[in-house]
């Protein structure tokens, strides 16, 4: 059955679902609570709570390549890993970090608050939600197995040939990686399908484009680069596998092929992939800044149309990342044009923030802290960032760490300040517990000290050459007095230390709030967006009844009027208030989609398909095999009580039912 | 209660804020994601098609009368596609399925000419890794056989939903929307039979 949600006052009768559909007779789960109900869940906010905590647990993972990293370049000669593994170190570390914790960080707060954002129940398709999630996983295991089953990949994150080729990179390991992110990538098509139609169709009444939140917009823009892009590296991604597997030589300059088409397939979609990675988290300090300043978003048009410039022109300069292999003087004039010119909208955006700030009333929470840090660390990746765009000035930069700084400053500083902005923000929203502000206020210093500490002296390191992927570096070759690189590499290490102690403070405090956190207050923030409206956690069906939008900041503007008189907002209602209203006058017959197992079913087909590609064709056939059941399975299995009178006759248009696709 | 039912199904788009049914607004997605597949496909090929190593140049086993033929019979299979959503959407089962299954034995015909046409070229000496220009044609073409096929299992899929139940307004969607597909994969073929077989490398 369904999870039927109604009044509390009316005795629930027994409803009987009618399948509308006899073919199949797959039972469908129906588990309310308990491991199950998680397993086969399409609630949109329970796949968000997965989406973060398997995008946590990847974090941690990759923060444990890095620190192994700095611990083999603290000092002269190290000796923690030998070459080999560290090119796998510095390889997975990059995958993991971009592939396994920031888009699925990402794709955790998009799918949380992306729905309550814009007033609906769910997402368009909640069984594909499921989907994404889990094939996420299984493409997650299929990239991390390779650590066990004789080597993970080795060849940068970019994998340029020759290192993705049999001579470079004799073990699997580069298998296990284009499979796994294979399979991330069709997650990753999936989900941002799912949110686009979501967006573009499920908004609450009177939510036009132009009132819809900052952080839904970009998001929306998010998935529109993931839509374009992605199919773009799973070309480049089969063609490799055809040439590691089965004899292809699609990149193997020695038989004729060009190296250089994987660069373009990776870079045209590794390019808006940067921009699919800080969006997010411009979308969320979007949120913090003007909720903590207590102001508007100042000039909300701009940083709408500049978040969407960002996505359109980026594009248009993925061969800014290929300078140094000798482009032509018209390429490298064009992209090196687009690339200053992208830096104009991202500094639109960045005054826009300062002058939300600016003349507010700033209320320095750990969420606030970590949106001002963002806002200081990315100016400075961006900076550093510009100076890629100089074509000279970058092919003295390609493959040094001054590169390492500049994107360590924009992804660190930038994104994931930006995701842990919104941890702190919307934590009393999804837990319905506080986080510790005096541990989170640890947290903030020692994370933006350790980062500094940690990617600042890389510009230093690389100014003076020291090459990026480098397993270790002699005293002979490091310089004296300010530039010797043993300081300076010390430095970052001790650095690095310092930012995974800031991250453990955070782990600590979660834990910790999850024990003994204080209750949270349902407005605690004085918050502006619709999300608020909801109670926290919120319910299953999200709103008691859909709201009706007037504005933006809808959530806000209930809260406030203008005093004509004097021109300032005066509070007429309190937050909390107006959740616990929306309580009392709840909708009946809310009717949401029942649980399904065939998401990750077919997950693990597709896991085990992929292996195929490795373990030979009998593995294949079972993982196709897999795939066929839950696809019939998935299409045949009844639908909910969807046309049962439990419905609201009229129809709000956001009570879902499961479309047969979906 | 049934009729009820179907009401609600049918009125279902009108709700949404584009006007586009969820269903058909992720279709077309879909489908813009797709052109960007083959986009990368075909430009791989057409970086590669002169790269023939010691195997056979392009001119020298291209059949064009044949290729012709079976994109003609490629095409032939969209209109018959057309007939099938418009008795979808009357609600006619029977010719729903009848175009439903021709238009599903067209793409099994193109299908099989292709096979056809992979096993000659094998015999005459293009194999998958003969050269960069055999392997960006496997690729390409081989893709997009595949995504006949996958079209071909649709199609025939729906007909068995359809035999065993009347069909309703989202199912006549499905058929829609396996119909927006089938011309895609059909359109893809024109932009392929034109570049790889038409323009001479």
């Amino acid at each position: 059955m369904a999870i039927i949600e109604r009044p509390s006052t009316e005795v629930a009768a027994p409803v009987v679902a009618t399948p509308s559909n006899s073919l199949g007779g797959f039972k469908r789960p129906m588990m309310e609570s308990g491991w199950k109900s998680w397993l086969f869940t399409v609630d949109h906010k329970k796949i968000g709570i997965m989406y973060g905590v398997s995008a946590m647990f990847f974090f941690i993972v990759g923060g444990v390549e890095a620190l192994l990293i700095r611990l083999q370049l603290a000092a002269p000669n190290g000796k923690v890993l030998n070459a080999d593994v560290y090119n796998q170190m510095f390889t997975m570390h990059a995958t993991t970090m971009i592939f396994l914790f920031a888009m699925p960080m990402a794709a955790a707060f998009a799918n949380y608050f992306l729905p309550l954002q814009i007033g609906a129940r769910d997402v368009a398709f909640p069984r594909l939600n499921a989907l994404s999630l889990w094939l996420l996983i299984v493409g997650g295991v299929v990239l991390n197995a390779s650590w066990f089953l004789g080597g993970a990949a080795d060849g940068g994150w970019f994998m340029y040939a020759p290192n993705s080729g049999p001579i470079f990179s004799p073990s699997n390991g580069v298998d296990f990686w284009t499979l796994g992110l294979q399979i991330a990538g069709i997650a990753s098509l999936i989900g941002s399908i799912n949110l686009i139609v979501t967006v573009l169709n499920m908004r609450a009444p009177g939510m036009s484009l132009m009132k819809m939140p900052v952080f839904t917009w970009m998001i929306l823009v998010v998935q529109f680069l993931l839509v374009f892009s992605l199919p773009v590296i799973t070309v480049a991604l089969v063609l490799l596998m055809f040439q590691r597997s089965y004899g292809a030589t699609f990149f193997d300059a020695s038989a004729g092929g060009d190296p250089l088409l994987w660069q373009h397939l990776f870079w045209i979609f590794g390019h808006p992939e940067v921009y699919v990675l800080i969006l997010p988290s411009f979308g969320i300090i979007s949120e913090v800044l003007p909720t903590f300043a207590r102001k508007p978003l100042f000039g909300y048009p701009f940083v709408v149309f500049s978040g969407a410039s960002i996505g359109l022109v980026g594009f248009g300069v993925w061969a800014h990342h290929m300078f140094a292999t000798g482009l032509g003087p018209v390429s490298v004039a064009v992209f090196s044009i687009a690339t200053m010119a992208i830096a104009i909208p991202t500094g639109v955006k960045i005054f826009n923030w300062l002058l939300t700030m600016w003349g507010g009333k700033i209320w320095y929470t750990t969420a606030m802290k970590f949106a001002i840090g963002l806002v200081l660390l990315f100016t400075v990746g961006g900076l550093s960032g510009v100076t890629h765009s100089i074509a000279p000035s970058d092919t003295q930069q390609t493959d040094t760490y001054y590169i390492v700084a500049h994107f360590h400053y924009v992804l660190f500083g930038g994104m994931v300040f930006g995701l842990f902005s919104g941890f702190y923000y919307w934590w009393p929203k999804v837990f319905g517990k506080m986080l510790n502000e005096k541990m989170g206020s640890w947290n903030f210093w020692l994370m933006f000290f350790g980062m500094n500490l940690t990617f600042g002296p890389m510009h230093i390191l690389g100014l003076q050459g020291q090459p990026r992927r480098m397993y270790i570096w002699t005293e002979a070759r490091a310089g004296e007095g300010f530039f010797n690189l043993g300081f300076w590499n010390m430095v970052a290490s001790v650095g690095s230390l310092i930012l995974a102690i800031g991250v453990l403070v955070f782990l600590i405090n979660a834990f910790y709030t999850w024990k003994k956190g204080p209750k949270a207050e349902l407005d605690p923030w004085d918050a502006r967006t619709l999300e608020w409206l909801a109670t926290s956690p919120p319910k299953a069906h999200n709103f008691d009844r859909i709201p009706v939008v007037h504005h933006l900041d809808e959530f806000f503007h209930r809260k406030y009027e203008e005093d004509t008189a004097t021109h300032t907002m005066r509070k007429v209602a309190d937050g909390a208030d107006l959740v616990r209203a929306e309580e009392a006058a709840a909708d009946g017959h809310i009717h949401l989609p029942s649980p399904s197992y065939w998401p990750l079913v077919l997950s693990i087909g597709v896991g085990v398909l992929g292996l195929g590609v490795i373990y030979g064709v009998p593995v294949m056939v079972v993982g196709a095999a897999v795939i066929l059941l839950a696809s019939y399975g998935w299409v045949l299995e009844p639908s909910v009580a969807a046309d049962s009178e439990l419905d609201p006759p009229s129809g709000d248009g956001h009570t879902k039912e499961i479309a047969p696709l979906g | 209660m049934a009729d009820v039912a179907v009401h609600h199904e049918t009125d279902h788009g009108h709700h949404s804020s584009t006007g586009l049914s969820n269903n058909k607004l992720a279709m077309w997605l879909f489908l813009g994601s797709e052109c960007l597949l083959f986009g990368g496909l075909i430009s791989t090929y057409m970086l590669y098609r002169g790269r023939v190593s010691n195997g056979p140049h392009p001119s020298a086993i291209y059949d064009i009368p044949f290729t012709s033929v079976s994109s003609f019979v490629l095409l032939m299979s969209s209109l018959t596609m057309v007939l099938a959503v418009t008795s979808a959407q009357r609600g006619d089962d029977k010719k729903t399925s009848l175009w439903l299954i021709v238009t599903a034995l067209l793409g099994a015909t193109f299908i099989g000419g292709q096979v056809y046409e992979f096993t000659t070229f094998y015999r005459e000496g293009l194999g998958f890794t003969t050269s960069l220009f055999g392997s960006s044609f496997y690729a390409l073409t081989g893709f997009h056989g595949v995504h006949v096929s996958v079209g071909v299992i649709f199609l025939l899929s729906t007909m068995g939903i359809i035999k065993k139940n009347r069909i309703t307004g989202t199912k006549a969607e499905v058929v829609e929307l396996i119909g927006l597909y089938w011309h895609f994969v059909d359109i893809v073929w024109i932009v392929i039979f034109t570049l790889v077989y038409l323009i001479p490398a």
